[in-house]
């Protein structure tokens, strides 16, 4: 018995939400193996080391470079069967929710998205997230094989430990037509310019207190001085004042900039779960209680179209922009 | 084309989540309820194909009696028809709800003909499951891909796409009959007019008794997240405050150069 | 932030209406005020943060419009006015009526310029209403839409600049302090605050906030429903917040305004929808704000296909969505009208409650006067919060009657309607006796009171056109001939009338006589025995009440007022009783019933019963004493308010049905008749010109006014008096006068008889207005079967009321031509009041 974790790397490093999932089965006193798709390589092998893991499945197939959710999701059934894997985990990730829900399609067995903890036992206890972690249930899930994904930042990756390398052995999987249907066809370019939101440093963010469309040129000026990103909560979008791809929160982006600065945002929990990863949080409202305040770290009580001209002046005061 | 939109009856919750006293349940007493953001422009995306090439669109939902509200909330925006999977309104997890669509969906084929397409959020804004789309898929021998943001659907094959990771799209070619899980951000939905309003109301629902499978994961009871509350530092008042904000920005080093 | 720990007020919510409370008091003097406030400025999240903030200034209340007006002027200079204009369209002809009843009293109440429009008038105005559905509109152009925020903010910022007002935003009450039933501190989140005076401005959480202190504050949260729907093509290009005449549809209870681009309508229509206030959410866990709750659909779907009607082209526009829709919290009272004052429970607590955005400044005006000086320049008796009853608290009578209340917020609500809802409360011994004599009940205080009885019905054959017989549906709703035949069997006979409504007060003590003196305005310091008729005044001579007192020994006093008002007059006089406890009050409603027995053979009925001496020089005219009834010991006073001998009987109220049962049998020799008090209260009153307060007397009128001035003032100082000194020493602005409808035959042929409120103006139709700029307009209205005439009551400027002038009457859009009678007190019928002294 073993616990197969999905491992999902680019560049040569294992993603940061794999390394969670890592961390969560390394904690649950079995075996750990982990399955990664596509090229092994040594820098990879060195960012797998120290982390528990006993074997690293590799399964580089030619018909699984480009992304196919249901080809990945046959490649870990036919793993987890051969290994009889109790567990198999992967990042609460798009892609790891995705193919971890085809996992539980392919062996008509339950998938339990979004844990951020396990407890143990059999049938297994754990906890999972709802409302974008929000709120929390707690379940159990009797299953012969437990299917889980581990959701983001829950733990932390734990720092490697000194040993060995795990042993790496390949396996090739038996990959069906339907199963290699869906894929990724083709790339296109962002069709963007600007500071992208998901990689700002610095995001200003504007919500129902911006109160027009034009009213955001303020916010963007201040923007422009700052390298920042321009965000937006759910309300802005859906009056038509800047488009679904400028939106922050659970059913946007979520953002983890040093420094987000939420304008004329009350913070209901739709917005709030977008920015929790920033850093810092300054905010600008009239308002002194409003909920982005419970997150806050800084805050200033004023009309965002007072304070944000006036920030911007001062911007340009000091350096000289 | 004829379109089936899966979507679920959530509510519209504020600033807080409340709970019930025995902790099974959010307290709803004080709250409306929606159709799950993403499943919006589900409906929305379903009913622009329609007008676009022609078809129906049907709507259907897993849920007690009252979430017909959103079958009907659907419909005023121009859903042709309506099937509520009708429940005593306990919590069906992903598990028990796909098996149900999946249900549902060969008795409508059985009665219809197939649907060309069939859209689910790409995951319910309560419990967050991401699945159920693709069981149904499965269970169906349906092409399925999650995460969609933009679609075209012509001659039989369906284009997806998905944003990628460092920016850009993915893009899918799905023959159809197929299956999506969809973004919001795929369309901006429109608001329902009063006509709209008035002719959904008088539409018929279909209703099924679904049965439910056992296997799925049993919820024990919800709790809210342990406080992550900050100590707010109120920096100032006004246009005055301006200074102290850009001292704050060197200190953070966001000012740059 | 921190609360200060000491306030010389404390006024909890900065809606509009704590706002404009802060403002006021500071107007007028006050310092150290301390607005508590649980929600976020500038919009906390009650009522006033999703009002529709329009203002239409018209209402058949005398005291609700002057309310309106006079918060519209001060809307209007902050500068947060937006004039559009209202209309009020009319879908019936029953509506129709009601318009041009609508019309009168905008003249009663001083608005000019509204005038009658018809559908292609409407038309022209609203261009995008349909006009064939609507038979025309009520127009009036200085209705307008406010800013109700921003003028909060300006009231709170100008109680700032005056060095007036902390404010103290997101802190919530906690508890309140009473000592010795007086309010001394306020307990929140973030601090204590002592005070001695409070304001509960909460709105819809009123009540859980005076609940704190041990008070009450009967209003019920409910639900509105309005939706906002957009972007409007037509509205597009419009600069304007509103450009068009907001749009009232009455009769199904809408209303519909431009918003912006926008355009929303909202609906009385739907069932009353009622929450408890400990159920309204946080703010924290509501999605938009605690009194924004979610839309019900099911309830609003008809009134939408009401709207659709109106307006196709806005409302049909398939392009045209929703684009918001929820259920605002109001606040709904038992009788509807606000709830203001002074808790009678709690000293200095003060309530500022269920006061829409249309009346707010001028409300809380009214009570910073009220609280500053105790004379408040509108009289606000009828929002008065010391008004209600104990039975009026209870969670069933308020959920009974705001529910019963709700779809009549544009009806057509006849002056006369009756509540059918959580009746029976109250009854008399008698109550069975007189259903089964076929009573109509009409309920006053909680009351069962007999308004006619059918049993009398052969009476109207007996009278014949004496009778007054009315032909026209309205003046016959809630009315019957049989009362004015029983007015003249009363004259012919006697009549027997129950009076159990009373409210009675017993005072006693050493100081009670000196305590009655310095209130009341004739001299109580008279011989046991004596009853003394008196009116009250407040400070500047305003009539605050009118009632009778009995001296029944050196240190005991029984005072008898209105069921209508004595828990108000309660308050009055709970309110003067001396420091030192030399005067005590006991409210001695509930321990006697009262009966009325009057005219010419009312001492033939009461001498069969009792062996004491009822002779004229044994029982003269305003005195009492006790007389033994059939072995029941009452009480007897020989007063009236009908103009006929006869007595109030005052008996425990156990024995009250033994009474009634002595005096019924013994009656029956003299053709005794019961009747009720649609002759006591209306007919017989007016031909004898006696004043009721809430009519003729109000506070805005004194008593030379009123034609009440007797030939001296007495020495010992009482309230009001000095002002009531200087009155009589100046020509009076008006004088009150009784008018008779010389001819009541309207353009259609049928006989018209107003029932009070309508415009008093010249033959020509111009409006009467006084020195002191009040209109003229009927107090009192009602048959005069005695001379023949409908009466009117009628406050006219001296060259207006002279005894033989013509003048004319406003009614339902006729002219009616009118004599004044009488100028003055004089009683029309009877006016040497020769009956009363037989």
């Amino acid at each position: 018995m073993s616990i197969l974790v999905l491992v999902e790397h680019a560049e040569g490093r294992p993603d940061r939400l794999s390394l969670e999932a890592l961390t969560v089965a390394g904690s649950l006193r079995e075996p750990v193996e982990a399955v990664v798709i596509g090229r092994w390589s040594t820098e990879l092998a060195g960012g797998l080391s120290g982390r528990g893991i006993g074997v690293v499945h590799v399964v580089d197939d030619p018909r699984l470079a480009a992304f196919a959710p249901a080809a990945r999701a046959a490649a870990v059934v036919q793993l987890a069967a051969a290994r009889s894997a109790s567990t198999i985990l992967a990042a609460g990730s798009d892609r790891g929710n995705e193919v971890m829900a085809h996992v539980g399609a392919k062996l008509d067995l339950p998938m339990a998205a979004n844990v951020t903890e396990v407890l143990g036992g059999d049938p297994l206890r754990l906890v999972r997230q709802r409302w974008a972690g929000s709120l929390l249930e707690e379940a159990t899930l009797d299953a012969p094989t437990k299917l889980l994904t581990i959701a983001p930042h829950a733990v932390a990756a734990a720092d490697p430990a000194p040993g060995a390398a795990p042993a790496v052995e390949t396996f090739s999987p038996d990959l069906t037509e339907n199963d290699l249907r869906v894929a990724v066809a083709r790339r296109l370019e962002p069709d963007r310019s600007g500071v992208s939101l998901a990689d700002a440093r610095v995001v200003v963010g504007g919500g129902r207190g911006v109160g027009s469309s034009e009213a955001f040129a303020e916010l963007e000026e201040l923007a422009g001085l700052l390298g920042a990103a321009v965000g937006v909560s759910r309300v802005v979008t859906s009056q038509g004042w800047r488009p679904h791809s400028m939106q922050i929160g659970q059913t946007g982006m979520r953002i983890a900039p040093d420094l987000y600065i939420a304008c004329g945002i009350s913070g209901a929990i739709q917005h709030i779960v977008g920015a929790r990863a920033a850093k810092r949080i300054l905010a600008i409202n009239t308002d002194a209680e409003a909920p982005i305040m419970s997150v806050a770290d800084y805050a200033v009580i004023g009309d965002l179209h007072q304070v944000v001209p006036a920030i911007s002046a001062e911007v340009r005061r000091v350096t000289g922009r | 084309m004829n379109i089936l939109v899966c979507v679920k009856r959530v509510p519209a919750t504020g600033g807080t989540i409340v709970l019930t006293a025995d902790s099974q349940d959010i307290d709803t007493r004080f709250l409306g309820f929606t159709i799950s953001p993403h499943e919006e422009c589900a409906v929305e995306e379903a009913v622009r194909i329609v007008e676009a090439q022609g078809g129906s669109a049907t709507v259907l939902t897993l849920g007690p009696d009252v979430a017909s509200e959103q079958l009907r909330d659907a419909m005023a925006i121009g859903i042709d028809n309506a099937v509520l999977l009708q429940t005593d309104g306990s919590d069906w997890d992903a598990y028990a709800t796909a098996g149900a669509i999946t249900d549902a969906i060969r008795t409508l084929e059985t009665e219809a003909g197939a649907f060309d397409l069939i859209l689910f959020g790409n995951e319910a804004a309560d419990t967050g499951d991401f699945q159920v789309g693709i069981r149904v898929a499965t269970a169906l021998g349906r092409p399925v891909v999650s995460g969609i943001k933009g679609i075209t659907a012509a001659g039989g094959q369906v284009e997806a796409r998905r944003e990628a990771a460092g920016g850009g799209w993915e893009v899918f070619d799905l023959a159809m009959p197929a299956v999506l899980g969809v973004k919001e951000g795929l369309n901006l939905p429109r608001y329902p007019s009063v006509p709209g309003r008035l002719r959904a109301r008088k539409k018929e629902i279909r209703t099924i008794v679904p049965t439910r499978r056992a296997g799925g994961p049993a919820k024990d009871r919800l709790r809210l997240p342990e406080g992550t509350e900050s100590q707010v530092e109120v920096i100032g008042q006004g246009p005055g405050a301006a200074p102290a904000i850009v001292e704050l920005f060197q200190k953070l080093g966001v000012l740059g150069r | 932030m921190t609360v200060p720990d000491r306030a010389r007020v404390v006024v909890i919510g900065a809606g509009i209406v704590g706002s404009s409370m802060v403002y006021h008091l500071a107007r007028l003097g006050w310092r150290d005020i301390v607005l508590l406030e649980k929600g976020m400025l500038p919009n906390p999240g009650g009522s006033t943060g999703h009002a529709s903030n329009f203002i239409f200034l018209t209402d058949h209340s005398k005291e609700m419009t002057a309310f309106t007006l006079e918060s519209a002027n001060q809307y209007r200079e902050l500068g947060v006015y937006d004039e559009t204009g209202g209309i009020e369209v009319a879908r019936t002809p029953e509506r129709m009526a009601e318009l041009n009843r609508r019309i009168a009293s905008s003249h009663s109440w001083g608005i000019d310029g509204t005038r009658l429009l018809t559908p292609q008038e409407v038309k022209e105005m609203v261009p995008f209403i349909d006009e064939s559905v609507i038979l025309g509109g009520f127009y009036t152009p200085e209705v307008g839409i406010v800013d109700s925020l921003q003028a909060g903010t300006l009231m709170r910022q100008k109680a700032q600049e005056m060095g007036a007002l902390t404010v103290a935003g997101s802190v919530e009450v906690t508890g309140i302090d009473v000592e010795d039933g007086h309010v001394r501190r306020i307990h929140t989140t973030d601090g204590t605050v002592e005070a001695e005076t409070v304001v509960i401005a909460c709105g819809v959480w009123s009540p859980r906030i005076a609940k704190m202190a041990g008070a009450s504050i009967p209003l019920t949260p409910a639900v509105h429903q309005m939706i906002d729907i957009g972007p409007v093509p037509m509205f597009e290009n419009t600069t304007r917040e509103v450009g068009y005449p907001i749009v009232r549809d009455m009769d199904t209870n809408m209303y519909e305004r431009q918003h912006g681009t926008g355009f929303e309508i909202g609906s009385y229509a739907h069932r009353a929808i009622l929450m408890v206030p400990d159920d309204i959410p946080s703010i924290e866990a509501s999605a938009l704000s605690p009194t924004m709750l979610p839309f019900t659909q099911e309830d609003f779907d008809p009134q939408l296909e009401d709207a659709l009607e109106l307006f196709p082209e806005i409302v049909g526009d398939e392009s045209v969505g929703v684009k918001l829709a929820i259920n605002g919290l109001l606040s709904l009272t038992p009788d509807g009208n606000p709830i203001i004052g002074e808790t009678p429970e709690v000293k200095g607590l003060w309530s500022a409650a269920a006061i829409w955005i249309k009346e707010a400044p001028g409300i809380a005006k009214t009570i910073a006067e009220w609280m500053t000086t105790g004379e408040p320049e509108i009289d606000p008796h009828g929002s008065d919060i010391a008004r209600f009853y104990d039975h009026h608290k209870t969670a069933q009578h308020i959920a009974a009657r705001t529910t019963e209340g709700y779809n009549k917020t544009y009806g057509i609500v006849h002056p006369q309607e009756q509540w059918a809802s959580n009746r029976p409360i109250k009854l008399s011994p008698a109550y069975e006796r007189q259903k089964a004599l076929g009573a109509e009940f009409f309920e006053a205080a909680g009351w069962e009171r007999p308004y006619w009885y059918n049993a009398n019905k052969p009476l109207i054959e007996e009278f014949g056109d004496a009778v007054m017989p009315r032909t026209e549906e309205w003046e016959s709703r809630w009315w019957s001939p049989i009362i004015n035949a029983e007015h003249l069997a009363m004259r012919d006979r006697v009549g027997l009338v129950d009076l159990s409504a009373f409210v009675i007060f017993d005072v006693t003590g050493p100081g009670a006589c000196d305590y009655l003196e310095r209130l009341c305005v004739n001299r109580v310091d008279v011989p046991v025995g004596r009853t003394v008729y008196t009116p009250l005044l407040n400070g500047s001579g305003g009539i605050l009440a009118d009632l009778t007192i009995m001296r029944l020994g050196r240190d005991l006093f029984r005072v008898v007022t209105g069921g209508g008002m004595g828990m108000r007059d309660k308050k009055i006089f709970t309110d003067a009783l001396p420091a030192d406890g030399s005067a005590q009050l006991h409210d001695a409603t509930n321990q006697w019933t009262t009966f009325g027995l009057w005219g010419p053979r009312a001492r033939d009925v009461l001498s069969a019963v009792t062996s004491d001496d009822v002779s004229h020089t044994g029982f003269p005219f305003l005195t009492s004493r006790t007389v033994d009834i059939d072995g029941v010991r009452t009480l007897a006073s020989r007063i009236s308010y009908v103009g006929e001998l006869g007595w109030e009987i005052y008996v425990p109220i156990e024995q009250g049905l033994r009474v009634w049962d002595a005096l019924w049998e013994a009656g029956t020799a003299h053709r005794l008749a019961p009747v009720g008090i649609g002759t006591y209260a209306v007919t017989a009153r007016l031909e004898k010109g006696y004043r009721a307060h809430g009519a003729e007397l109000e506070l805005d009128f004194n008593l030379v006014e009123a034609g009440m001035a007797r030939p001296t003032v007495k020495d010992t100082d009482f309230v009001g008096r000095a002002a009531y000194l200087r009155q009589r020493e100046s020509a009076p602005a008006a004088l009150l006068c009784t008018l008779t409808v010389d001819d009541p035959t309207s353009k259609s042929g049928a006989k018209r008889y107003m029932l009070g409120r309508e415009p008093i103006v010249t033959r020509d139709g111009a409006p009467l207005t006084d020195a002191k700029g009040r209109r003229s307009y009927v107090t009192s209205a009602g048959s005069g079967p005695s001379v023949g005439k409908h009466l009117l009551m009628a406050y006219l400027p001296p060259d207006q009321a002279v005894e033989g002038n013509q003048l004319a009457v406003e009614y339902f859009g006729e002219l009616y031509p009118v004599t004044v009678a009488v100028a003055g007190s004089r009683p029309l019928f009877d006016p040497e009041n020769a009956r009363i002294r037989s």
